[in-house]
């Protein structure tokens, strides 16, 4: 148990989000999409190159940059 | 008249589906006035009358984030619709929520179509629809919209609630929030700001988002109030940084989630099995976008996507040729000699044809890119690719425009031009619009033929490779250089959705692509028809004077007079194959004085003088006055640099798929050598796109603007690259 960042977790590991980091427009969308506080997410896969990111939060698959994840705090189990 | 009713929704949730089924054929799309966003609107019977029903651009959210979500927001606000009809996914139900209770807080009338219960059901999700219907105080129908299940009820559920009054719904944020929130409210209800258009509450709340558009607005409006609400907001903003390490805009999207997911939890969703159980898409993924095996995959859908946009519609491509070949024929015969016969056959009907031309292309293209887009993987080449491409300010989506457009040497710019539909993210999409013409096209592949054939014979597969590299390092760096210069500006976010692997509809898939190819033909077809006649003007006019004109003439009757009736009247009427030894050279001849004719008449056109005037400029580059001469002709199509070359160099029209005579003619011609070769592939590949392409770009990027800027980029790019690979190369191999 602990803090990370979503860029550390491995692929298959999961977490609650703990804190969003972000303000303004990105952090806007972030929400949006589902990413708050309180969620739990399962990281799906990584792309060939290592990045983007894909993960599972509430039955579907988001993907995100490793530095739009490095935004989201999440306390992984 | 008519009742209006807007369909909204997530993108995926499968709003557009459902839109083919109400509205069937009767669909009209256009653009939103101002934007580039597209405006799909429909017809629809109903037990009481006619229903007009507009598809709103799908969003996932109501903020100002991007174009979308302002389109759709403007137009619930301004245009007042009956009702809106929310596509909820029922398999997706917390996060689609999240946009309904955003209608609900406008205060707009919602009914909920709870669409793809079948996924639902089979993903083992229970949902108790009365008590949803309940909770949320709006009808909710269930429905399959790719079978047209629950249409009708549907239909007879908006048609008895339409023009209900509804009240807005009201959300506690948190008690910090909903103090100001009040406040604020009643600052703007007693100052009538903004309430014109808007309700007072929901104007608080994007304050609070800190909603640019809103408060743009709100500044125009009463000065003095925008400022005492902004500086509310400030205090707040303040205060809740302090307090709970919070902002504003984080906590209200918080709690709607918080809202959507206290009512989920009264009983209204049950799960039979572990939601985030892996379901059969995510087993496709664990291979598709596999490490190793994702982009072998990709590799081989891209051929395959090539290949049958390129092969198939060769085959409607030869019909349309042989069509407009066979409508030349008739006016050929049909129509004197002169200028009028020259205006309809290299003007109207070449203009035409050259039109209706690309329509195959841009059909199979869609096919095969609807298909790929509805089914999902779209999304994952974009996932797989986002890393390479954004190092030059780029989006993995980017990547379909560029094969398209002759990434793979072969394709056409004008579909490619249009596949950047595919962006979402505006910044992404002018920059992909701007450099996919580097790109090698079909019609530039003979000009390079040409001049392998005549100079790189032996190295013909690597100068061809070499070709390609240079055109697609050459976009891509100058995607980099826009998007760090005049386009500048972070990289939208690459938050997006996966959705899940479908099946595609035959009906969705083949009313998409009717769509675009009938757009292409009425809004470019008339602008390219006449730009075709003005360049088909600029190369005949002013043409030779009568002093010219008698020279040839005097000179033709010379040739003519000193030979027997007998051999003219056999040129006549045999085939060359049958002609005397005297005959043929008559003929030939004859032939090379057409040629020079019109090499001269060429050479007094318009485009002549261009060339010749640029002549002193274009040096430097290597290229005379014939090239020049070749380069405009090539605007109208790359491979009319082939044929106008030929005129040039006295040969007549030389057909671009057989340059063999042209080529031997260039090895022995001044000025010409391997250097000035392939300074003018150079030339070919970064100079302006042809007139076609800059028209869709026009189009793409909503303003005419950009369309000049590639024709004036592009030319000043490629000519810069030219003139210094050609003098430094003189340097070297001096």
């Amino acid at each position: 148990m602990g803090k990370i960042n979503l860029r550390q977790m491995d692929v298959n590991q999961t977490g609650i989000i703990s804190r969003v980091k972000s303000k303004g427009e990105l952090g806007r969308r972030i929400r949006d999409m589902g990413l708050i506080p309180g969620k739990k997410i399962k990281v799906q896969g990584r792309a060939p190159l290592k990045d983007p990111v894909s993960l599972r939060i509430m039955g579907f698959t988001l993907t995100l940059r490793n530095n739009e994840a490095d935004l989201i705090e999440v306390e992984v189990q | 008249m008519s009742t209006a009713i807007v369909l909204a929704g997530n993108p995926n949730s499968g709003k557009t589906t459902l839109f083919n089924e109400l509205t069937g054929a009767r669909q009209q799309v256009g653009n939103y006035p101002g934007v580039t966003v597209e405006k799909k609107q429909g017809t629809c019977p109903s037990d009481s009358g006619k229903l007009t029903i507009v598809d709103l651009p799908g969003t996932y959210s109501l903020t100002a984030y991007s174009l979308e979500e302002v389109v759709a927001r403007d137009f619930l606000v301004n245009e007042n619709p009956s009702m809106v009809v929310d596509i909820v996914d029922a398999s997706n139900l917390e996060r689609n929520l999240y946009l309904t209770v955003q209608f609900m807080e406008m205060g707009v009338p919602v009914t909920i179509a709870l669409n793809m219960m079948d996924v639902a059901k089979k993903r083992g999700i229970e949902i108790d629809i009365e008590k949803l219907s309940k909770l949320l105080n709006v009808p909710v129908i269930p429905t399959v919209a790719r079978s047209g299940k629950g249409k009708r009820e549907l239909l007879e559920t908006i048609t008895s609630n339409v023009n209900d009054k509804v009240e807005p719904l009201k959300i506690s944020y948190g008690r910090d929030i909903d103090t100001v929130l009040d406040e604020m409210e009643e600052i703007i209800r007693t100052s009538g700001f903004l309430t014109a258009k808007y309700r007072a509450r929901w104007v608080a709340i994007k304050y609070l988002e800190n909603d640019s558009q809103i408060i743009e607005l709100g500044k125009k409006e009463d000065q003095k109030a925008a400022l005492r609400l902004e500086r509310m907001v400030e205090k707040l903003t303040r205060h809740l940084a302090a307090t709970l390490d919070a902002h504003p805009e984080g906590m209200i999207a918080d709690h709607r989630y918080g809202y959507v997911h206290s009512v989920l939890k009264q009983g209204v969703i049950s799960y039979a099995r572990d939601k985030n159980r892996l379901q059969l898409s995510d087993k496709i993924d664990k291979v598709v976008t596999n490490r190793f095996l994702g982009p072998v995959i990709m590799v081989a859908v891209i051929m395959g996507l090539y290949k049958f946009t390129f092969s198939y519609s060769e085959i409607p491509v030869g019909w349309f040729e042989n069509f407009f070949g066979w409508i030349a024929g008739i006016a050929d015969n049909a129509l004197p000699e002169g200028l009028l016969k020259s205006l309809v056959i290299s003007g109207v009907i070449d203009g035409v044809g050259g039109v209706l031309g690309f329509v195959p292309l841009i059909m199979f293209m869609f096919l095969g890119i609807s298909f790929l887009e509805d089914s999902g993987y779209l999304a994952r080449m974009a996932f797989m690719l986002d890393r390479v491409f954004r190092m030059f300010g780029l989006h993995g989506s980017s990547v379909m425009a560029f094969i398209v457009s002759g990434g793979i040497a072969g394709g056409c710019a004008v579909p490619g031009v249009m596949a950047a539909r595919t962006l979402k993210s505006p910044k992404e999409r002018l920059a992909t619009l701007l450099t996919v013409p580097f790109m090698n096209c079909g019609a530039k592949l003979p000009v390079y033929a040409l001049l392998v054939a005549a100079f790189f014979v032996e190295n013909k597969a690597r100068v061809m490779l070499l070709i390609t590299m240079i055109s697609w390092l050459g976009a891509l760096l100058v995607a980099w250089l826009l998007r760090s210069t005049i386009i500048k500006g972070e990289s939208t976010p690459f938050v997006m959705e996966l959705p899940p692997y479908r099946m595609p509809t035959i009906k969705g898939i083949l009313i998409h692509t009717w769509e675009r190819t009938w757009q292409y033909m009425r809004k470019a077809g008339t602008v390219i028809l006449g730009v075709s006649i003005v360049l088909w003007a600029m190369m005949t006019f002013p043409g030779l004077d009568k002093v010219q004109t008698q020279k040839f003439e005097s000179q033709r009757s010379a040739i003519t007079s000193s030979v027997p009736t007998q051999v003219l009247n056999e040129i006549k009427t045999l085939e060359d194959d049958k002609l005397s030894s005297r005959a043929l050279e008559v003929k030939q001849s004859l032939a090379r004085l057409d040629y020079s004719e019109a090499r001269e008449g060429l050479k007094n056109s318009i485009a002549g003088r261009i060339g010749s005037g640029l002549e002193g400029i274009t040096k430097f580059a290597g290229f005379d006055w014939r090239t020049n001469i070749a380069l405009v002709g090539g605007f109208a199509a790359k491979e009319v640099v082939v044929s106008t070359l030929g005129t040039a160099y006295s040969l007549g029209e030389v057909d671009p798929d057989e340059t063999g005579s042209l080529s031997d003619r260039l090895k022995t011609a001044d000025g010409w050598g391997p250097l000035t070769a392939f300074s003018l592939i150079i030339f070919t590949i970064f100079y302006a796109p042809c007139f076609v392409t800059v028209v869709c770009i026009a189009k793409e990027a909503g303003s005419w603007k950009w369309a000049a800027f590639s024709v004036v980029f592009n030319t000043s790019l490629a000519f810069g690259l030219s003139v210094l690979f050609y003098q430094i190369g003189s340097i070297v191999l001096v």
